[in-house]
């Protein structure tokens, strides 16, 4: 350490705080502080990021359903991440049913937006813009894909039941129509539509 | 430790004082168990030891729980079923650990009120106060946790629904739901972890335990009259207190015996009374319950979390002055840890220089009404979500905050307190008479 000045015995022993002047000590002060709060970063983050979802859990964020043994008038239940989607094959009488209640104009609706991940977030709900595009030989609206998960409290809605034809939540009573919009309850959305698309005649891909 | 003056550990023999010399262990559980304590005490100062003894009883249930449980989500339930079934007596350990939580958050609940009313928050106990509340935030996630770990339908759909609470926070809060649970839902990542943590947090309990004793030690008990014991000298001191060892231990333990036979004949005769039928199916991701109830001791908070709906002024008010930052749900999950940040800024919320709300004769009727709005809330909580349940959730849950953030700070202005007596001698004597014909003169008290 150079010595300052002029000084008698003891001037100099003063207070870290009440020395301004930047000297060595102080330097390494701060380079020892630095080094420690990033080797603290560095230990922590690896003990905080083991907590996200692990290389398995992502491997399933994509599956392959195989719809070929579902009848019209029926629907399968799968589970993707952890919640429940509905696949549900519309007979006719359905298809016409739910067209219908578009009639009534969107705007009608409680939630005006289709919710579809496949369009863009402003589509209208139209029946059209809620169903998959039919696979060859089917009638257009044949087949709807949605969340089974209740948009009010995350409960799962029971199928064919409530008074739309569609879905109904017996946890706090909202009914769906059949193409998965709200009508009636408390629930604030349309049943969301997850990203899926065909990958041949009798298989759907989610995710 | 103590500044109430006391007598303290004296190594006597040879072998005392080799140890003393190396380790003061003796002296300092000495020094603990022998601390002045205000002989006026009440049976309401019973529960501390009631809350130390269910932390002992949970920890060690549930250590041998562990020796029979499988946290994974094929093996849980069915685990605990052999547990119920095939286990030597382990239906009866399973049940005791169940019962064990309830019992746990009576004495607590019963513990915080004491301290509300008895003005046991104010100077110089804040500190003790505060880490009650921390061990409070801390046993109540250990519950939760804990009720996970069977994998029935109420633990599937009840760690659903409160870690939900999460993805209510704004921007950041989808991130730290999937972060806490694992993946995008509630699985076995989430109850792998669950399980670990809920074996750790009543180890980090024991700790602030002993800093809360530590605290209330350093500071003394409070006592019915919320008077300081004089601390001018050793003699002046004794006649305000006795030694925790044996008057108050006996005393704690004979009412711990008591409350003992009432908890063992819950655990033998109705141990499922305070639990929910769903939560003996096993959970299922596809299927919900028809109501998702939370365990009787949440259900205050959980009326709160519920009562601001989107319909509520105040809540439609934060909406729009934070351009919908704040929607109904997490207006509800803010009012819901306010409700607990309220009591926890009790001791700088209430302006009365009277200690003791025995001697504050409008204060008493504002503290009954908040057992009562307790209660009322606890119901609520039970209720459906419909009318007229949530008119009264919100009302009830307005008490709540008016009781803390206005009621508090404006009766210590406006009220007038009656005259406490001058020390606990004299506050024991008027109950108890004097035990010697001495007339002893009222010293000044020392605070």
């Amino acid at each position: 350490m150079p010595v300052r000045g002029r000084q008698t015995i003891g001037e100099n022993l003063v207070s870290h705080a009440e020395d301004h002047e930047g000297t060595r000590r102080d330097f390494l002060y701060y380079v020892a502080g630095g080094a420690g709060v990033v080797a603290t970063g560095a230990a922590v983050w690896p003990l905080v990021n083991q907590m996200n979802p692990s290389a398995d859990v992502q491997a399933l964020s994509s599956i392959r359903v195989d719809v070929s043994g579902v009848e019209p008038g029926t629907q399968l239940t799968v589970k993707w991440l952890g919640k429940p989607v509905f696949i549900r094959h519309r007979t006719g009488a359905e298809i016409a049913e739910a067209q219908e209640q578009d009639a009534e104009g969107v705007g009608a609706l409680p939630d005006p937006l289709a919710r579809n991940f496949n369009l863009n977030a402003d589509a209208p709900a139209t029946d059209a813009n809620r169903v998959m595009p039919s696979p060859e030989g089917e009638a257009p609206g044949a087949w709807i894909v949605q969340m089974g998960v209740c948009t009010h409290l995350g409960c799962v809605p029971l199928g064919d039941a409530g008074d739309f034809g569609g879905w109904f939540c017996p946890c706090h009573g909202s009914h769906y129509d059949l193409a998965g919009r709200i009508r009636k309850g408390p629930a604030p959305e349309n049943l969301p539509v997850p990203p899926a698309e065909w990958v041949d005649n009798s298989t759907i891909r989610l995710g | 430790m103590s500044g109430i003056p006391h007598d303290h550990y004296e190594p006597k023999t040879d072998g005392e004082k080799w140890l003393n010399s190396r380790l003061p262990i003796v002296g300092l559980i000495y020094d603990t168990i022998m601390i002045p304590t205000p002989k006026n005490l009440n049976w309401w100062w019973i529960w501390g030891i009631v809350l130390a003894f269910c932390l002992v009883l949970q920890i060690v249930t549930g250590i041998v729980l562990v020796m029979h449980y499988t946290p994974h989500v094929d093996l849980a339930f069915a685990s605990v079923e052999h547990i119920m079934r095939n286990v030597n007596g382990g239906y009866f350990i399973r049940y005791l650990h169940m019962n064990g939580a309830s019992l746990f958050f009576v004495a607590v609940y019963i513990h915080m009120f004491r301290g509300l009313f008895y003005g046991s928050y104010k100077a110089p106990r804040e500190i003790t106060w505060i880490i009650g509340m921390l061990i409070y935030l801390m046993m109540m996630g250990t519950a939760f946790m804990g009720y996970v770990l069977p994998w029935g339908q109420m633990s599937f759909w009840g760690a659903t629904v409160i870690t939900g609470l999460f993805g209510a926070i704004p921007f950041v809060g989808e991130a730290i739901q999937t972060w806490l649970l694992g993946g995008p839902a509630v699985d076995n990542a989430t109850l792998n972890r669950f399980f670990s943590l809920h074996y750790l947090l009543p180890f980090i309990i024991a700790a602030l335990v002993i800093v809360h004793i530590w605290a209330f030690h350093t500071t003394g008990n409070n006592n019915p009259t919320g008077v300081e014991v004089r601390r001018g000298s050793k003699a002046e001191a004794e006649k305000d207190t006795l030694p925790f060892w044996p008057y108050f231990v006996i005393k704690d333990l004979f009412a711990l015996a008591v409350i003992m036979v009432v908890f063992w004949a819950i655990v033998g005769f109705m141990p499922n009374y305070l639990g929910h039928p769903d939560n003996y199916i096993e959970a299922n991701p596809l299927v919900t319950p028809a109501h998702i109830v939370p365990e009787w001791y949440f259900l205050p908070f959980y009326a709160i979390l519920r009562a601001f709906t989107g319909e509520v002024w105040v809540v439609q008010f934060a909406s729009f002055i934070t351009g919908g930052i704040i929607d109904a749900k997490f207006f509800g999950v803010l009012a819901m840890f306010g409700a607990i940040l309220a009591m926890a800024l009790a001791p700088w919320l209430d302006t009365s220089t009277v200690r003791s709300g025995k001697y504050r004769p409008m204060f008493k009727w504002w503290f009954y009404l908040l057992v009562i709005d307790f209660f009322a809330l606890m119901w609520l909580g039970a209720m459906p979500a419909e009318e007229p349940y949530a008119t009264f959730s919100l009302i009830a849950s307005a008490y709540w905050f008016a009781y803390f953030f206005v009621i508090l700070p404006i009766l210590g202005v406006i009220e007038k307190p009656l005259v406490p007596p001058e020390t606990i001698e004299e506050d024991f004597n008027a109950h108890y008479g004097k035990a010697d014909a001495e007339a002893t003169p009222a010293a000044a008290p020392a605070e």
